[in-house]
């Protein structure tokens, strides 16, 4: 159903700093101490001028929006530079912004009921906008900053420009998408550690996708619901089913009528919910005494399916539940925005990892699946 | 170059038409009804008839008579012929454009004698339901064309009954079901493996038939993976259904190792070779090892069929297999032909009747005017034409041909925008509809779209090397106006009759709409009342 809302304000939020640390090879910008080191090292930012190709896109449709945003290099400056008048709000130290700006502008920016807020940043941007809007809105990530995990970017700046105009036009729906942020520090000492923060609410581009078959404006509802009957369809009575993380798994406990938790990892036995947000002990003291199946849907855009988000299902939880009760769900977008690329795993255990490894069958519908590739 | 009046080619080079289309705005022919308006005024039943036959509406059992008169448009000749006459200027169909925009379904030049053959009375004005002994001609005609499809395909049997591709997919599929029930293990065999770049019937006939879709992805050259094949073949597996060569015009050269694995797990092979224009007299479905193929005659066989139907999807079987194939099937006892229906194990009929004779027709014409060699020729020159168009779209900036780098293709590409699109924001629809300005068709591609902003060219052995420069020019046009100028390219069409369509009431099911009846039960009555009228004046 498509719902009616005022599109002409556009809301605009620049992170100046976002992306300063990736040049210098900091592998992210999060806190004053490494934006200082960064700068030291001769890092420039990268955030207004990524802003600037993002915002050119929007210009031919400058006479019926009217953007909201920011003062100066939080977002001012890049629409001026594109011809824009914009509505400027808050006030902001110059040069010493922190997320706390960010998160302020969002807030002010729901209240002004802006129609789309489009964010300039990294994962670090996403997880503040995350925090003070959560899905009260919907915004969009044009990709500035040294991480992009999340899947709430566009591809460029300038599929950024083009989704918020036809987003703004009502040519595309919304979908919940993940808000992903990896571990700064110990992606610096070579370890990727991340977790999935939560969800927000984005513009949906269908081009990529089947347009007559899957009829929702809300995403891809209809492909997860289709994912639900068939593995509901095929649960048995003397397991139970360790339930990852994500939407589309969490179509699957909606059919059964429960509530499951969108960023934890659920346990369901014959149809009932017996652990909420359980953590690797748990799982593992579960495994003791009963036979058991994964169902795990990877992450879009980047095809994590063990390592990123759902680490309580760790590497000792996998050897014992076994590569052959591991059952993978996607919707047939979410396989096509791969790319080719396999599904990866990052169990933080090379063995795990290796086991794995291979061809596996992905539920994408109801009668439906695939064979795809799994590679760490 | 042919050169006419030194205007259309500079310099070795076609200039771009100067083209613009006939753009009537004409309503739909619903909205042009006007109550009481006739084409044609029926003269009442004379009374001596009325009184001797009666009340014949009476006679029909009061469950079955409608309460309401169907609300079919009101509307005279004049109006009628006018109506038609404008839309058909509004066409860009394949006599009038180089129409080598509509990859997949090969728009080749079907000669007009063979159409005019089709519509001789001895044709036309025969029906389905004559004694056989009146229509032994046709019958042998389609018993001969059969004859040609074996030595085509290496199948031992064939039936013309499905009356186009999908149907007889469905058929492969329903004959895959029929012999594993015939061997009590329709329980067990109840998966289909497929391509994601096989025609989408096939996963779609199979999951209507029954079966769960297990579907493969290609590798980085864009072959379907054979070791994805062998994950995903168990005693489940009840068979093959691919399409080869794949949309994307590459032939999967490990076909054979593909037949083999199913084959060795026990399930069947179907060959999907509706368009197998780039493979006539070079490789049969036989020799790979399959069990069953398809042709669409209306698309390798030269037999267009009018505005969506009726065509023929003639569907082989190797003799294993036969005994299943759709009814009715020719027979010849050395003296007459027959229709034989008698057949306890086919799968029965995929629709009415037995077959559309007047597309075998044609296509039984068309491969008599080439013979042998000449359908080998066809192909040689279509893959050729291809591979010609494939070089010149390539040096145009922004495109590209994912998968299969520097290899050849067979009969069509699937091309690749997403260079364009990300430096200029232009999207493949949009390069189609500018297209349209310089008066040639351009399609993008089924979905899902696995290659991003694609668009599928199949150039046939209908056109020349002037013809495809011709298209290459236009298309290398477009590009370039995407980068300079993408405004333009985005606000088209502007010489073309073609509108824009706003595809978000196809995803909405509060204002979605496949027919007439639909679209006024969901738009208010009233207000619709008031547009028609305002639209007849």
């Amino acid at each position: 159903m498509v719902t009616k809302v005022e599109r002409e304000k556009l809301g605009l939020i620049v992170n100046p700093i976002a992306g300063i640390g990736g040049r210098v090879g900091l592998k992210g910008s999060d806190g004053t101490r490494i934006q200082q080191r960064a700068f030291e090292l001769g890092a420039a930012p990268q955030s207004l001028n990524r802003a600037v190709r993002g915002i050119e896109r929007i210009k031919p449709s400058k006479g019926t929006l009217e953007i909201v945003t920011y003062p100066a290099e939080m977002g001012e400056d890049a629409a001026r530079k594109c011809g824009f008048e914009p509505t400027v709000i808050g006030s902001i130290k110059e040069g010493q912004t922190t997320a706390e700006d960010t998160k302020r502008a969002a807030r002010e920016m729901l209240s002004l009921k802006v129609s789309l807020l489009l964010f300039s940043g990294g994962d670090g941007t996403a997880r503040d906008v995350y925090d003070a809007v959560g899905q009260e809105m919907t915004v969009l990530g044009l990709p500035a900053g040294v991480k992009i995990y999340s899947a709430v970017f566009a591809t460029n700046p300038e599929t950024a420009g083009d989704l918020a105009v036809l987003y703004l036009q009502g040519k595309c729906g919304i979908q919940e998408v993940e808000v992903i942020d990896i571990d700064e520090d110990a992606l610096r000492h070579g370890v990727v550690s991340s977790r999935l923060y939560g969800y927000l609410k984005v513009p949906f581009e269908r081009r990529l996708i089947q347009r007559s078959k899957v009829p929702s404006l809300s995403g891809d509802a209809e492909a997860m619901d289709a994912i639900a009957y068939e593995v509901t369809d095929r649960m048995e009575e003397d397991y139970f089913y360790i339930i990852g993380p994500g939407t589309t798994t969490r179509a699957i406990t909606s059919k059964l009528g429960l509530n499951k938790t969108l960023i934890g990892v659920d346990v369901v036995s014959k149809g009932k919910l017996v652990g909420v947000d359980v953590n690797e002990a748990q799982l593992l003291k579960l495994l003791r005494r009963h036979k058991a199946k994964i169902i795990v849907t990877p992450i879009g855009g980047q095809g994590f399916l063990f390592g990123r988000g759902n680490q309580q299902i760790s590497p000792e939880v996998i050897k014992k539940v076994g590569r052959q009760n591991i059952v993978v769900v996607s919707t047939p977008e979410k396989i096509n925005s791969l790319r080719g690329r396999p599904l990866l795993v990052d169990t933080g255990d090379r063995a795990v990892d290796r086991m794995l490894s291979g061809y596996i069958s992905v539920i994408t519908g109801c009668k439906e699946e695939i064979i795809y590739r799994i590679s760490y | 170059m042919e050169d006419i009046a030194g205007k259309r080619y500079a310099k070795g080079k076609p200039n771009l038409r100067r083209f613009h289309e006939a753009k009537w705005d004409e309503p739909i022919i619903f909205e042009l009804s006007k109550e009481g308006e006739r084409g044609i005024l029926v003269p009442e039943v004379e009374d001596e008839i009325k009184n001797e036959v009666g009340d014949v509406v009476s006679t029909l059992p009061e469950k079955m008579r409608r309460k309401h008169l169907p609300e079919l448009p009101e509307i005279s000749q004049p109006r009628v012929l006018r109506h038609y006459l404008r839309l058909s200027q509004e066409t860009l169909g394949t006599d009038l454009n180089v129409d080598v925009g509509q990859g997949t379904c090969t728009m080749k030049y079907s000669p007009k004698i063979n159409e005019q053959l089709a519509r001789l009375p001895q044709m036309a004005e025969i029906h389905p339901l004559q004694d056989e002994d009146t229509v032994q001609g046709i019958l042998e005609v389609m018993y001969k064309f059969e004859q040609i499809l074996k030595e085509i395909s290496g199948m031992d049997q064939f039936s013309l009954q499905p009356g186009g591709g999908s149907q007889a997919i469905y058929a492969n599929a329903s004959i895959i079901r029929a012999y594993h029930a015939s061997r009590g293990e329709s329980a067990q065999r109840n998966e289909i493996v497929t391509t994601i770049f096989s025609h989408p019937s096939n996963a779609a006939c199979a999951k209507t038939a029954g079966f769960k879709v297990i579907t493969l992805y290609p590798d980085e050259d864009g072959y379907p993976d054979l070791e994805a094949l062998k994950a995903a073949t168990s005693k489940r597996t009840a068979g093959l259904m691919i399409t080869n060569p794949e949309d994307t015009g590459i032939f999967n050269p490990k076909i054979e190792e593909f037949v083999k694995v199913i084959h060795e797990a026990g399930g069947l092979c179907a060959h999907d070779q509706a368009n197998a224009n780039g493979i006539l007299g070079i490789t049969r479905a036989r020799e790979t090892g399959f069990d069953l193929c398809h042709f669409n005659l209306h698309k390798t066989f030269s037999s267009p069929h009018g505005c969506g139907g009726p065509a023929v999807g003639a569907i082989g079987a190797i003799k294993e297999l036969a005994r299943f194939l759709p009814v009715p099937v020719i027979e010849f006892d050395g003296k007459k032909y027959h229709l034989n229906y008698d057949k306890p194990e086919s799968i029965g009929r995929v629709r009415s009747f037995c077959g559309v004779a007047p597309v075998v027709l044609k296509a039984y014409a068309w491969v008599m005017s080439l013979g042998a060699e000449g359908l080998k020729e066809v192909s040689n020159i279509a893959v050729l034409n291809n591979n010609y168009l494939l070089k010149k779209i390539l040096q145009v900036r922004g495109a590209g041909a994912p998968f299969a780098k520097g290899k050849r293709r067979i009969e069509q590409v699937r091309y690749s925008w997403e260079k364009l699109t990300r430096d200029t924001g232009v999207h493949s629809e949009e390069i189609g509809l500018r297209a349209a300005d310089f008066g040639v068709h351009y399609w993008t591609s089924h979905h899902p779209w696995i290659v991003p902003e694609p668009c599928t060219l199949e150039p046939t052995e209908s056109y020349s090397k002037a013809d495809l420069d011709e298209y290459v020019e236009i298309i290398r046009h477009v590009a370039r106006e995407a980068y300079v100028n993408p405004e333009v390219v985005k606000t088209a069409p502007h010489n073309s009759t073609v509108h824009k369509i706003d595809h978000t009431p196809l995803d909405d099911p509060s204002r979605w709409a496949m027919t007439w009846r639909a679209y006024r039960k969901k738009v208010n009555k009233e207000q619709n009342r008031k547009k028609l009228q305002f639209n007849i004046y």
